[in-house]
């Protein structure tokens, strides 16, 4: 017996009786004898809600949630109440992708209203229903670009996040794709350097923006450059700096990706985030992943639906543009109603007050006087420091007080992230411990 | 009817979300006169109550595993547990960035090191990655150790992958993304390998063959030995595409059956939820000889410590962090209440529940394959069908209160229509279910326009996907922008 | 399912208008019963050359694609632009609307192709 398991005894009795076989193992003649298993599998005890959750709740606590000055790509953002609330609801969460419309209403109606998000905070005309994470949309950039163009040469900046160009190389290099990272100046990419390699062999560039360091880059003379060479222009972009910075579209770019999980997805130790992807109508058909569309029911009534499904795997098979089967989906949803809440005021705020939390913290930092600034201040939330004081005492003395320390980026360099969560009171107490760290 | 898009909620001034008091002055200008945005966006402005009831509203919209049977074959669309969810939203688990130190999140890595424990043992493989988001991430994942493996033997000729033509359309496209080239082999009409085709291609380009068994007709391939043996004495490896595992769990494991490398897809197998399309996770296993090119870091213990591990033939990175963390959490903990006593009712029931839908249903519906089924149930449309397709019985079912089965799949059965009841249905369900599709099939013979002008009771009725994917309207501007 | 005479085609159901060294090419009959409501039709770039039996255009329906193939070399010297807008032309009359115009490159290649009668065994099995 076991609660997720409704068959009694008689129930299976009964319903061996009506098939006619005398045993469930009749069921399974065809497989052969040597490999059926009659044994036990030893995966231990089953366990009671009450046990299993005490189990889970142990480990939890084995982790340690700190004041988390991490970022690198994942944020310590706030999450509003009602998302959790509404992503819980059955009817959502344990759906599959909306294959038969007339039931699947919700699904493909927030599905609209994400594509229609993405589109307006990039600016760009189409987007799809969500890939994985912005790694592996930064990747399928890549190999929409190339498929475009029929080339195998990709650009990428070095300021790029080391994750993303793991992804991208992986990806990569199993087509034979070959990629070309731009040299920086100042912890930005070199438009010089970009402008050397830039021959009609590319496929299409890549940049990051804030970029891996931080720093906010214009993308405009790249885009401007590779359309020259008839390349695509690709943009991966923090969606939450939208509010306040240049669109892709304002850019010049072609296909603009992201992580979604900085509109409010909990950190998660790296999962589940979303992956978007944006592009205009030339490339719409181009584009990996689910499309929904809005169309017309047998009655003339607005309904949505699955589109332009014969680029997809299902119907092209190996000559697919991806090998996308499903979505991010109810990541999708989470992204939506986080930007729904939020609106153009609260975009634009929530950006103005990480901008103001960093700097404010910035400039405390710098002026200490263990510490100095690495790059210019044009920054969004994210900043590289310098200091001539152990890296591995600041984070042992950091996370003696609560705090995640920031990533390494050198030897003697660090990068703290500061979001909206980060108070005047902890900012403060940040850097009264990192002023109060003295030589060993 | 609810008819309303979020972006019809635009009252100026009037907002859903609140943010701490700003504390610091910091002036912007300088930063927006070179980098600022001046395009406009058209986002809604609608209270936190307006919000929090558009999406309720539209969830009303939708059908879940929880409003009725979803025999959704091929997905698994099995009872999703709650406390799993409550799991899963500890906020130990929720609120610890990827990038933290060891020391800060062992909780974490001794759950991604006992799930891959006991996934090893479930399936006799040697090592896991979590890093594939999905099923289809997870056939690319394997898919690319397949070809690491022969590269770093310098076997460099091996190009092709074999695939049946029943197949999922993903390993094909998982397959090509991967740079390989797909030698498509014709199927016995039952959906199994036929062993001379597959003898006739295998060479010393053959990288390896995908496989799912039972097939996507849920049958088992009784010559699975004997397919693995010539495959691997012609050098090549064997991928297992997990999505039918839910035949099979504790009662075959794919190294049994000869397979190298496998995927898993949680969100089927293990009971997480499908979340209207993911996210979900596709977790790959290999044998000790192919673990070290798995995607870097692998977790392993010491003493009571967990540590990450590098290997420097990995295949590289294939998603940003550690996959999708949170479904394997909930994975995990769904293996735990079943635990080693239950795991194994899992397929039986399931395979018992599809073996009762076929014998009930066979003289109603043409059954594509007249054997023992495993976990799914195919059938060629109705008998006497009267001109009524196989999408008109599905439309049909959803006026009864059901989700359709899936349509149209697999590829080699015409009219096809494949079901997959899942262990979690009482005997009482189906039979409702089953009186149900037995009465569609009567309403077919006797008014069959009944059934082709279905669904009735639905909230839209049959869409026009031609229109669609003719006039192409995919965002709130689109559709603003729109006139006939 | 309608033939006509006096067109050359292909087993993969493409059927050519000779006209000089030009010629037209379009989807038979044959094969927009079987696609279904075309919804999109993908036109090949204008001066492109392609070989015999290479695929220069690509037809999607709701439920299925489909590679369109040149039945003979040539170079693409014009498409109906028509079909980017009304995609379904093809569905309403398939030998009025062509997909493009191509200079043949080798006419003896046409010899290799079907006349209506062979073709009709193949479309009519």
């Amino acid at each position: 017996m076991h609660k997720y398991l409704p068959q009694t005894e008689s129930d299976i009795q009964n319903m061996l009786k009506s098939i006619g076989v005398k045993d469930i193992k009749a069921l399974f003649k065809d497989v052969p004898e040597s490999i059926y298993l009659t044994k036990e599998i030893k995966i231990g005890k089953p366990l009671s809600e009450d046990e299993l959750f005490k189990h889970f709740e142990v480990l939890a606590n084995k982790n340690k949630t700190n004041i988390c000055l991490l970022g690198g790509g994942v944020y310590d953002h706030y999450v509003p109440s009602v998302i959790p609330a509404l992503v819980a609801r059955q009817e959502f969460l344990t759906s599959y992708t909306p294959y038969q419309p007339e039931i699947s209403q919700g699904t493909l109606q927030y599905i609209f209203e994400y594509q229609s998000f993405i589109s307006e905070l990039t600016g760009l005309e189409v987007s799809n229903a969500s890939l994985y994470d912005g790694a592996t949309a930064t990747a399928e950039a890549m190999l929409l670009a190339c498929g475009a163009t029929r080339k195998d040469k990709i650009a990428i900046s070095s300021a790029l996040n080391p994750r993303l160009i793991d992804v991208i190389k992986t990806y990569a290099s199993k087509r034979n794709i070959k990629v070309i990272e731009i040299e920086l100046i100042k912890g930005r990419t070199s438009l010089k350097a970009f402008n050397k390699i830039n021959d009609g062999s590319l496929a299409g560039v890549i940049i990051q923006t804030p970029n891996y360091f931080g720093l906010l880059e214009d993308a405009t003379p790249f885009s401007a450059a590779i359309k020259e060479n008839k390349g695509l222009s690709i943009v991966a972009v923090n969606p939450l700096s939208l509010g306040l910075f240049k669109s892709p579209l304002e850019m010049g770019i072609d296909v603009a990706v992201g992580d979604g999980q900085s509109l409010g997805i909990p950190m998660g130790f790296g999962g589940p985030y979303i992956g978007f992807m944006a592009t205009n109508k030339t490339y719409m058909r181009k584009l990996p992943g689910r499309i929904v569309g809005s169309s017309l029911d047998s009655e003339g009534k607005r309904a949505f639906v699955l589109t332009l499904q014969a680029r997809e795997q299902h119907i092209r098979r190996e000559k697919a543009t991806s090998n996308i089967c499903s979505n991010e989906s109810l990541m999708a949803l989470w992204v939506t109603i986080y930007l729904a809440c939020l609106g153009n005021k609260g975009l634009v705020d929530i950006g103005n007050l990480n901008l103001e939390n960093a700097h404010y913290a910035y400039k405390k930092i710098i002026s200490l006087p263990h510490f100095k600034k690495v790059y210019d201040a044009d920054f969004f939330n994210e900043f590289v420091v310098e200091t001539d004081l152990s890296l591995k005492t600041i984070d042992r003395v950091l996370l003696k007080n609560g705090y995640t320390s920031g990533i390494h980026v050198g030897p003697h360099q660090i990068m703290f992230a500061i979001t909206e969560r980060r108070s005047q009171a902890e900012i403060d107490h940040l850097v009264e411990l990192l002023g109060g760290i003295k030589h060993v | 009817m609810y008819n309303k898009l979020i972006f019809d909620y635009n009252t100026p001034n009037r907002v859903g979300y609140d943010l701490p008091t700003h504390f610091a002055k910091f002036d912007n200008s300088k930063l927006l006169a070179k980098y600022g945005r001046k395009q406009t966006m058209i986002l809604p402005s609608a209270s936190e109550l307006e919000v929090v009831r558009h999406y309720t509203n539209l969830s009303l919209k939708n059908f879940g595993v929880e409003t009725g049977l979803y025999p959704l074959g091929s997905c698994t669309m099995k009872y999703n547990p709650k406390v799993d969810e409550a799991i899963a939203s500890l906020k130990g688990f929720t609120n610890l960035h990827p990038l933290v130190s060891v020391n800060e999140c062992q909780g974490s890595l001794e759950v991604l090191y006992e799930l891959s424990q006991k996934l090893e043992k479930i399936t006799g493989m040697s090592g896991f990655t979590f890093e594939p988001c999905a099923g289809a991430h997870g056939e690319l994942t394997g898919l690319m150790i397949i070809k690491q493996y022969h590269l770093a033997r310098k076997d460099k000729k091996r190009t092709k992958i074999i695939i049946p033509d029943s197949a999922h359309g993903t390993n094909p496209a998982s397959s090509n993304v991967c740079g390989f080239e797909v030698i498509s082999i014709a199927s016995n009409p039952d959906g199994r390998i036929n062993l001379s085709s597959l003898k006739s291609v295998l060479n010393d380009e053959v990288a390896g063959i995908m496989l799912t068994n039972p097939n996507t007709l849920g049958m088992f391939e009784k010559d699975i030995l004997k397919i693995t043996k010539l495959v691997h004495e012609a050098g090549g490896l064997c991928y297992y595409d997990g999505a039918n595992l839910n035949a099979l769990l504790g009662r075959v494991k794919p190294t049994a059956m000869g397979f190298d490398v496998l995927h898993l897809n949680l969100h089927k197998t293990f009971g997480t939820p499908h979340g209207g399309g993911g996210p979900g996770s596709g977790p790959v296993g290999c044998i000790a000889k192919l673990v070290k090119y798995l995607p870097n870091p692998v977790i392993i213990q010491k003493g009571d410590h967990y540590e990450f591990s590098n290997s420097k033939t990995s295949i590289g990175h294939v998603s940003g962090y550690y996959g999708n963390f949170l479904v394997c959490v909930k994975a995990l903990a769904f293996i735990d209440s079943l635990g080693e006593t239950n795991i194994a009712k899992v397929s039986d029931n399931a395979v018992l529940n599809a073996n009762y839908i076929k014998e009930a249903l066979k003289q109603d519906y043409k059954l594509a394959i007249n054997e023992p089924c495993k976990h799914e149930v195919v059938f060629g449309g109705v008998i006497n069908e009267n001109g009524v397709t196989t999408l008109d019985v599905a439309k049909r079912l959803l006026d009864y209160g059901y989700h359709a089965p899936t349509i149209y799949f697999p590829l080699i059965v015409n009219e096809a229509m494949m079901i997959e009841p899942t262990e979690s249905e009482s005997k009482e369900t189906l039979d409702e279910f089953i009186a149900v599709l037995k009465l569609i099939a009567k309403e077919a013979r006797e008014n069959p326009d009944l059934v082709k002008g279905a669904p009735h009771t639905t909230i839209v009725k049959r869409i026009d996907e031609v229109r669609a994917a003719r006039i192409p309207l995919l965002t709130y501007r689109e559709l603003i922008n729109y006139h006939e | 399912m309608k033939i006509i005479e006096g067109l050359k085609y292909t087993k993969t159901h493409e059927w050519i208008k000779v006209n000089g060294n030009e010629a037209e090419v379009g989807l038979t009959d044959y094969a927009q019963q079987h696609l279904g409501a075309i919804v999109f039709v993908d036109l090949p770039p204008v001066g492109d050359s392609f070989k015999k039996g290479e695929e220069f255009s690509a037809v999607e329906s709701t439920k299925a694609a489909s590679d369109v193939y040149l039945p003979v070399s040539g170079e693409i010297i014009a498409v109906n632009e028509a079909l980017e807008d009304e995609p379904g032309l093809i569905n309403s009359d398939c030998y009025a609307n062509y997909i493009a115009k191509i200079k043949i490159n080798n006419p003896k290649e046409l010899d290799d192709l079907l006349d209506a009668k062979q073709y009709a065994l193949i479309a009519n099995k």
